[in-house]
Order: structure tokens, then sequence, then C-alpha cells
């Protein structure tokens, strides 16, 4: 049987990509990259790399990364919060995850943005947990109601508290992480088995040009240590924080992953990296960052591309839109995104349920968003031979009255082959006028409610459930924060 | 086999869409010398119901549907003959004429729809496709049906639905037969606007509608 072929985008010849890499590394060590972390400098520093008078550019050798390429592995484990399901970051395996720290919400019946509240992420948890395309969680909303110092911890609290994914998440400050590691060992039973069994990972934001800040830094630091996988997330804007051309702002978005992956080689060696971003095709009219510019797509995928040279896990920010409502661009944007960024073999994708330049999360996209992941995935599953021979069997017999409906081989195959519509409108026209002329952002909206109601929690240890609360409790008193929202879980 | 192991078999037959099975159930229930229409109500009939709430329920889709219509038919094509030499009748649900209407190919939609009255109990007189109506009506009088069904796939052929019931009014038959309408065209409102009797969405709903307009539940 001839296996199926699976669909590759490739938008760099091998050449392209050789010159990217060596002009990344030679800008590192020319130029360096500037870090605002006094621990990364002295690992840095120790490791042999050239630290400025002012204690914070730092040149990193090709030796050096060169080095540190070597000791990070080509695919991060994920599982899930049993323990019992297994993910592969790496190769090209394909995981969706909802775009991350919206702080607004999509508010469907007054088609308005508002401030997210922590009703509204226990909603996104719930309904993700209910979505089967999206592999993993992400702390997907900042939520308005919950005070700024523990808003980090307190969202990853909520998600271990109701589902059962992986999470995608980060620190908003640097005493954010050791709450959150906490919690997710206790999830694990202790650092060593978290270490093992990673539940989430953490993603850390470069500075365009070439800067870590001290906050991203430290996450770096901090999730090597304990055996996380960290999500580099470069975002050069072409023309504004990075060169104006693709391939410029390629060369810098490669040397900012690589001087963050050698922060968290020089942190803990062997340590999970996610070669990732957030990059934009910037709009010289508006002033804004167009994540469903065709131009981003061509940024992502072609790091991705050179993030598989390079042998590491990738990840990028595709499948979001910018439209302010689930309007038709923000249809196609998202769907166009995902297509190219799973066909680029991007392992972690981020961004359904996004609209408003990563600002905003919908319920109603989530739920639209899926059913595009479902396409894709039945994309990247390609076109195998199923018979032997492929359908001259299926003609044996066959009379000029036959149908293919009742064959056999239809109803052995078609659900294997075909997934059918989803949400998608499919009625004849007629039929679709008498069922209400019904859009699909309304069979969303049903279809959201229909899942809430559906949703049961994953069944947690009580004891495990106990010690998440205890861990949020003393950080919130350290953060001198009284009162959390309350919740009936 | 008794008949509470046979009775499940014969269901799960149907609903598997197993002609092969469907047919060697039937043929031993004849060999086994039992009451044919309990086997047929007790045995095939609570198959293709389940096959029915399959498809409501969203699980089964058109290749089952038909596959169980077809395993129904195989089993009748066995029992139909043995009925008939104990001068017995399976169709309880009376004579059907079903066709797609003139100037119109479209066939499946129609098919399912018959094959599914058909593994409903009813006698059917499927005419095929593109069908003159004075046909639809010859056939009706000739086999002393007691329904039509009408399919039309395109709106410019369904204003033949309506021309059918004109007929039939001219010829003071109208009162004599029940008509179906169907197709992608078609609506309830549309069944409601020529006079028609009923309009079904799909093959499962048309059968329902099919047994309550003639007085089965």
């Amino acid at each position: 049987m001839i296996e199926a072929k699976r669909p590759r985008l490739e938008l760099l010849s091998q050449a392209f990509m050789e010159r990217i890499v060596d002009e990344a590394l030679t800008l590192l060590e020319r130029h360096g990259v500037m870090v605002e972390n006094a621990e990364a400098v002295k690992l840095l520093g120790a490791a042999g790399a050239e630290v400025d008078r002012d204690g914070q550019r730092t040149r990193l050798s090709r030796k050096l990364v060169e080095k540190c390429l070597a000791s990070t592995p080509p695919a991060a484990a994920l599982y899930d919060r049993s323990g019992a399901k297994a993910f592969t970051v790496g190769g090209d395996e394909v995981h969706f995850d909802p775009g991350s720290a919206a702080v607004t919400m999509l508010d469907h019946d007054t088609q308005s943005e508002r401030k997210a509240a922590t009703p509204d992420l226990v909603a996104f948890y719930k309904l993700v947990e209910t979505l089967d395309n999206f592999h993993f969680q992400s702390t997907g909303l900042i939520a308005s109601d919950v005070p700024a110092p523990v808003s980090d911890a307190y969202r990853l609290y909520l998600g271990l508290c109701l589902s059962e994914k992986p999470f995608v998440t980060g620190t908003f400050r640097v005493e954010g992480f050791a709450p959150m590691r906490d919690m997710l060992a206790a999830v694990r039973g202790g650092e060593d088995e978290l270490r093992r069994k990673p539940l989430a990972i953490f993603d850390a934001c470069p500075s365009p040009p070439l800067k870590w800040s001290n906050l991203t830094t430290q996450s770096l630091i901090d999730a090597a240590r304990a055996g996380l996988p960290s999500e580099l997330i470069s975002m050069g804007m072409t023309g504004a924080t990075s060169p104006a051309t693709i391939a410029g702002t390629l060369v810098q978005h490669v040397a900012e992953n690589l001087s963050g992956l050698v922060i968290c080689q020089l942190a803990k060696t062997g340590a999970p990296v996610i070669f990732g971003g957030s990059p934009s095709s910037f709009d010289m009219r508006k002033g804004t960052t167009p994540m469903g510019a065709i131009e981003t797509m061509m940024i992502d995928a072609a790091y991705a591309q050179i993030g598989k040279l390079l042998k590491l896990p990738t990840h990028a920010y595709m499948g979001l839109s910018d439209a302010k409502v689930n309007d038709p661009q923000a249809g196609y944007e998202t769907a166009l995104g995902a297509v190219l960024g799973a066909m680029a073999g991007v392992n972690v994708i981020s961004g359904p349920g996004m609209l408003d330049f990563e600002s905003c999360q919908s319920l109603e996209k989530l739920v639209i968003d899926d059913g595009i992941c479902a396409m894709v995935y039945r994309l990247l599953a390609g076109i195998a031979q199923r018979d032997d021979p492929i359908a001259l069997g299926t003609f044996e017999g066959f009379t000029a009255g036959m149908s293919f409906l009742s064959h056999p081989h239809t109803r052995k195959w078609y659900r294997k082959e075909h997934i059918g519509g989803g949400l998608a409108d499919r009625d004849p026209f007629d039929a679709w006028v008498a069922a209400g002329r019904t859009s699909i952002v309304d069979k969303a909206h049903t279809d959201v409610a229909r899942r809430l109601g559906a949703y049961a929690a994953p069944p947690l240890d009580g004891a495990v459930r106990k010690e998440l609360d205890r861990i949020m409790a003393a950080y919130a008193r350290a953060a001198g924060v009284d009162e959390l929202p309350a919740l009936d879980l | 086999m008794t008949k509470n192991e046979l009775f499940p078999k014969m269901s799960e037959a149907i609903v598997a869409g197993d002609r092969a099975a469907a047919t060697t159930l039937a043929e031993d229930a004849v060999r086994g010398d039992l009451d044919l229409l309990e086997v047929i109500e007790q045995g095939y009939v609570p198959g293709i119901q389940k096959v029915g709430d399959l498809w409501e329920e969203g699980e089964y889709f058109l290749p089952e549907l038909i596959s169980s219509a077809e395993a129904m038919k195989a089993a009748m094509a066995v029992l139909d003959p043995e009925l008939k030499r104990r001068s017995l009748s399976s169709h309880m649900g009376g004579r059907v004429v079903i066709g797609t209407v003139e100037g119109d190919i479209h066939d499946i939609g129609k098919n399912l729809v018959a094959s599914m009255l058909q593994a409903g109990g009813f006698e059917v007189y499927d005419l095929g496709a593109d069908v003159k109506l004075e046909r639809f009506i010859e056939k009706a009088e000739e086999v002393g049906a007691g329904m039509i069904c009408l399919s039309a796939l395109l709106t410019t052929t369904m204003t033949n639905q309506r021309r059918l019931l004109g007929l039939l009014k001219d010829r003071g038959l109208r009162d004599k037969y029940k008509v179906l309408v169907g197709g992608a065209p078609a609506s309830r409102k549309w069944a409601e606007e020529i006079g028609a009797d009923g309009y079904a969405e799909n093959a499962v709903a048309a059968v329902k509608l099919a047994k309550s307009l003639s007085g089965r539940t």
C-alpha cells in the first residue's frame, strides 16, 4: 500500500537558509544581544561570551551557540494532567492551542469587545476542554478582576482545576514562576516527576531588536531548571523593530531565538527549547501589527523551516485574525494561517479564538476555528492508498442501477476518508432559508452553549486540589492580595 | 435458534447493514417455520427503527441508511414469497407510487426514500426518474396505491409537483391519494402552497410522515 505523502510548504532554499543562519550567527558574534538579567549575564560570561562594560551587551561566539544548539533536544515532550497522554513537540507533529493572553472578550450579543473577567476565563477553559482539535490549553485570557500581582499564577491555577490538557503559559513577573512551577509539580506529585513529564510550556518573549528583558530571561532560566520547555517568542515588526525585508527579519529572528536558546542551555544543559515566535509585517499606514498579513505568515513558515534545519521543535502564532468580529476576514486569515503553519510543519500553532491583533478572544471563534483545525488535520493526513487494487474491486459486479451509496466499500471508508462539514453550511439554498438563514457565528454561539452545558470537569485528586489552593493562597498573601474572585469550580 | 436468539440478530443485521446476515436469518426463520409476520415485526422492524433513531441522532449518515434499507429489502425478498404462499402480506403500510418528476433526472434522494419506505413496510412502486406525470396517476390507479410521492431536485422541475396535483383535481382523483413532495428545493411551505398532503426533509422523516398519514404510528 502506498502511504500518504505529507503536504509540505518550504519557502526557502537550503542555500538561503544557510545564509540566514550564518548572518544570524555573525550578528550574535559582532553585535551581540542585550541581556538585562544579572544571573544570565554571569552564566554567559562564564561560558566565554564577551560581556560589555555596562554588563548587558553580550557577544556570543559561533562556537558557544553551536555547542548549545547541539545540546538542545530535537523534540520536547508534554503530558496531559493525568500524565497518561503524551504529546511530542517535534518532527512534523502539529498541535494547535488557542491564542493566549487576550485582554478582551468579544461579546456575542453586543458584538463589542469588553474587558475579560474570571467567569470568561472559566468558560474559555471549559470550552477548550471540549474542542478536540486543540491539543493544548493556553492561559488565554487576562482576567481584569484578578489583581495584577497574582494574575499569571491565577490563570494557571484555574486552568489546572478545570482542564486535563497540557498548557501553554508564561509569567507576568519574576516571582510568578515559582508558584506556577509548584502547582504543576503538585499535579505531578513532585518536581522530578514534573521534569519527567512536563505539563506546561513557558512562553518567553525577547524585546526586538535583540534584547532579553529581566522577566523573560528569568523565565528562561527557571523553566530550564525545572525541565519545562521554553517557547521563544521573537516578534520583530518588519521595518519598525526589525529589518523591512522578510529575509532581514528572519536573520534577526534566528539571532534572537538562538540567544534565548543559549541562555536556556547555560542554565541547564539539555533543557527543552522551542524555536518560536510572533513576528509581524508592520502596517506602515496604521502602525499596527497584522497577524493576518500574508507576509507575517511567510515569515512564520520560513523561520519554522529554519528551525527544522537546526533540528529544533517549532512554534508560531498562526491561525488567528486581526478582524474585530467573526466576519469573512476572521475566517480567511485564520484558515490561511492554520493551513500554511501546518503545512510548514510548525509543531505548536497558537492562535485559534483570537481576534484584533492577539488582544481579543471569542468563544464563537474558538468553535469555528476548531472546525478549521479539523480540516487542517485531514489535509495533513494526506491521500493514502486504501485498497489494492485502488478501485477496480469496487466495480466488480457493479451494474447500471447501482450507486456507491449502498456499496459496502462506502460504508467501510467514507468516515475515514471524509471528516464531514461540522458547523459549515451545506444545506441547499431553500433548506438554509427554511432553517432561518443561520450564519456560522450564530451556529457557533449555540454550539458554545451546548458544549458548556455538556462540560464535565475531569476528575482531580482531592489532595492535589487542596495543594493547588494552598499554593495559590500563599502566593496571593505574599503579593499582598487579600481576595481573589469567588469561584465555584 | 429460538425466537429470542433470532430476533435480536435480525435487528443487528439491519442496524449493521449486513445484507448477507439479514438474508440468512430470514431463511432460518422460513426453515424453522416461524410466524413470519412476528419475525418481521419483532425481528427486522426494530432494527430499521433503530437505524432511523441513529440517523436522527446524527450517528448514521446516508451510506448506513441505504445499506440498512438494502439489508431490509434482502430479508423481505426471502420472506415475501413465503408470506404470499401463506396468503399473508407484510405490507401493513399500503401501496406507494414514487418517482422523480419529468424533466429531472436526479434520483439519489428519491431512491433513498423508496428504500426506506419499503423497509418501513410499504409496498413501493418506484417509477424511476424523469417520470411523466400521467404515469404516476396510471400506476397509482393500476396498483390501488394510497399515496404518491414526488421528488424534484430543481426549482425548474418542482413546478411539476404542483401540476400533478392539478391533474389529479381535474380528474376528480385528488381525494383518493395522499401526495407527498420532497427534494432539495421543496419545503413545508411549498407543500402547503401547492396543496400537497405533506413534505419531509429526508428519508427517515418521509417514512414517519407516510406512516402517520396512513394511520400508523
